[in-house]
């Protein structure tokens, strides 16, 4: 009899200790302060797995400075549609960049086909790119106020990669939802955008795109005044929300006071950068990513044949800035564009 | 010698395995032979039976059955049929109220149409099992206490799932039937509405329900500690008080100088117990219908304080362009 009750609890040990290894984080967790005393404006930090973040994370390699040519690009090199101005020395060297930023395996070759000249737009890769420059420097003239002097360029959301990490397709509607039963909804399972959570899973596709919806729906008056915002709606945004805290590894109050998420005079600086931050993915999506569905072949969209679109994590990637601040444009002020007209989509 | 201690029993009691008073005669009696389980002996009363269950109860069980039997095969058909991903997501998969465009009509079946009959089912099987109650409590001669406690609980239910949607004209106002999928629509509701925590009669509720737990640790822990001195023999204490009820009194009144009594504590625990979702069914009921957001109504009423900024407060960007987003 002893013995049976010593199994039952050696049983038990074990089952509360892999419980323990699988769910608890390892101590100590840091909180850093960032509003008035009480109110809990804390971010949570475990310092060895915030040390394992930095370490995991690859930053791109200095590019050493170059002597001017003295000649523009477009005088040396043809078909130079979007660098044409810049010296053509700096040209080449931007090239260079590029090729480590974006395949620094399979090098030139990715976009310049091997058997045409390097003026040549034959291979598709060559075509998205000249548009993903327009669309860097864009970024950098125009949504300083989201990526301030940082700025970014072909590394932040590529790493290294041909195809950035984090990219997101419009998820394809659930079989069961016109059948008789089963319609999840858009959402109950465990969504891999919205932390594992139940909430709907692809709230990308509702907000990061041309006319969004509404991601407000908190009333801004004590009494109802006729904000017919449901719970259901509520839902999406949180979804929203919590995809933004996964990306940038924080939690809710980086942005917010969570005595009151809507007030904005209880709000850290934060949230208007991320503000400005959901207007520009909208920008990207819109005038960038989506109309160059027709030129990536079909293994390079998603279910439903859209193009690959940019969200929170594409930049950040776990990090509240993408490569802990690293600067993007330094050196490269070729970087930088001229302010061109596109949709804004606010 | 040994005590007589459930839980941590040393021995159990097994008297001779009787069907207890008689009842008036009606269509159904107690139907059953009684037996004896170790098992729950070790946690309670070792008797198993003779058990009543009545056309309440049957009608009660098959209600529930069916609802449950809509929520789970919902749910299995949502993973495609699959066992093995029903098993694994089932605390996320649910069964969803009808889209909010719908309104109150009755939608298709997969749009929220199982949703309601689901609903349907659920509430004529608690309601049923609530008639239950009050008629066996009825039919053995006592109080109705337990049947109108149940039903402060029910309350705060169609409040969550009927009266409130209807007072907000749209089913889909109600709550998801799903484990994760309930939660998320509590934080949802909280968010919607500026903050649930802000609500007096959220606040009511907490104090009800933390105070129940608090009355329930003080209680048992007294009486337990009496039992010694036959503390167990709570109620005969009501009227002649021994020297357990003398001890537990003179300790609560040494500890925090008043004392409830033997029969008083039960009413304290009650009320606490159905004052819980009674007050939160108000708080549910007025969020939406009466208060859109509650942080801004404790503003308005100087509830909720103002604290310094620590950090430089920028105005909200789309008064600045315009925009909405």
């Amino acid at each position: 009899m002893i013995h049976f009750w010593i199994r039952i609890g050696l049983a038990f040990t074990v089952v509360i200790a892999v419980g323990l290894l699988f769910t608890f984080e390892r101590p100590p967790v840091q909180t850093v302060q960032s509003g008035h005393r009480g109110i809990g404006l804390e971010q949570v930090y475990n310092r060895v797995a915030l040390e394992n973040q930095i370490a995991r994370t690859v930053f791109p390699e200095e590019q050493p400075e170059i002597d001017p040519a003295g000649i523009p690009s477009s005088e040396v090199y043809e078909n130079v549609q979007v660098l044409g101005d810049v010296d053509a020395n700096e040209f080449i060297r931007l090239m260079g960049a590029i090729t480590e930023w974006v395949s620094p395996e399979q090098g030139c070759a990715y976009c310049h086909s091997e058997e045409e000249a390097f003026s040549d737009d034959s291979l598709y890769t060559k075509r998205v790119s000249r548009r993903m420059l327009e669309m860097t420097r864009a970024i950098n003239a125009q949504w300083a106020d989201h990526v301030g002097a940082t700025g970014v360029n072909c590394y932040t959301c590529h790493a290294g990669n041909p195809v950035p990490a984090e990219i997101w397709f419009t998820e394809p509607e659930h079989p069961q939802t016109t059948r008789m039963v089963g319609n999840p909804a858009g959402q109950n399972r465990a969504g891999e955008q919205v932390g594992l959570s139940s909430l709907p899973s692809d709230p990308f596709t509702p907000f990061f795109i041309e006319q969004p919806a509404a991601i407000r729906v908190i009333t801004q008056t004590a009494l109802p005044t006729g904000n017919r915002s449901s719970i259901k709606q509520t839902e999406w945004t949180y979804g929203l929300m919590i995809h933004m805290s996964d990306a940038l590894g924080v939690n809710c109050v980086f942005c917010h006071n969570s005595r009151s998420f809507m007030d904005w005079s209880q709000s850290g600086p934060q949230r208007t950068t991320a503000w400005y931050g959901i207007a520009m993915v909208r920008d990207l999506n819109a005038n960038y990513l989506v109309p160059l569905r027709d030129e990536y072949p079909p293994e390079r969209l998603g279910v439903l044949g859209d193009a690959p679109k940019a969200n929170c994590a594409t930049c950040h990637q776990g990090a509240y800035k993408p490569l802990f601040g690293h600067p993007a444009i330094e050196g490269f002020p070729d970087l930088v564009g001229p302010v061109v007209e596109t949709t804004v989509v606010q | 010698m040994a005590d007589y201690q459930n839980i941590f029993t040393q021995v159990q009691v097994r008297g001779h395995a009787g069907a207890a008073v008689p009842i008036p005669s009606g269509p159904w009696t107690r139907t059953g032979s009684p037996y004896f389980s170790y098992l729950l002996g070790k946690i309670g009363d070792a008797q198993i039976g003779p058990i009543y269950l009545g056309w309440t109860g049957i009608a009660s069980l098959l209600c529930g059955f069916i609802a449950f039997e809509i929520i789970g095969l919902n749910m299995w058909a949502s993973v495609g049929w699959d066992p093995v991903q029903f098993v694994r997501q089932l605390p996320w998969l649910a069964l969803e109220p009808p889209p909010p465009a719908y309104g109150l009509s009755f939608p298709p079946l997969n749009q929220g149409g199982w949703w309601l009959i689901t609903g349907f089912f659920l509430t004529a099987s608690i309601l049923l099992w609530w008639l239950r109650t009050y008629r066996r409590a009825r039919a053995l001669g006592m109080g109705t206490h337990v049947a109108w406690a149940f039903a402060a609980a029910i309350w705060l239910y169609l409040v969550l799932g009927f009266i409130r949607p209807i007072m907000m004209g749209s089913w889909g106002e109600a709550v998801p039937f799903g484990i994760f999928p309930h939660l998320d629509w509590t934080a949802a509701f909280s968010i919607r509405y500026g903050n649930l925590f802000y609500n007096p009669f959220h606040a009511l509720s907490i104090v009800f329900l933390y105070g129940s737990t608090l009355l329930f640790a003080m209680h048992g822990a007294t009486v337990l500690a009496l039992s010694r001195y036959g503390g167990e023999r709570e109620v005969e204490q009501i009227i002649d008080r021994g020297t357990a009820f003398e001890r537990g009194a003179l300790f609560w009144r040494w500890t925090m100088g008043f004392n409830a009594t033997a029969e008083s504590i039960h009413r304290w625990a009650w009320w606490f117990a159905v004052l819980c979702p009674l007050t939160g069914g108000i708080g549910i009921l007025l969020t939406g219908t009466a208060v859109d957001n509650w942080f801004l109504w404790a503003v308005k009423h100087g509830v909720a304080p103002a604290y310094p900024p620590a950090f430089e407060v920028l105005p909200d960007p789309a008064t600045l362009t315009g925009g909405a987003s």
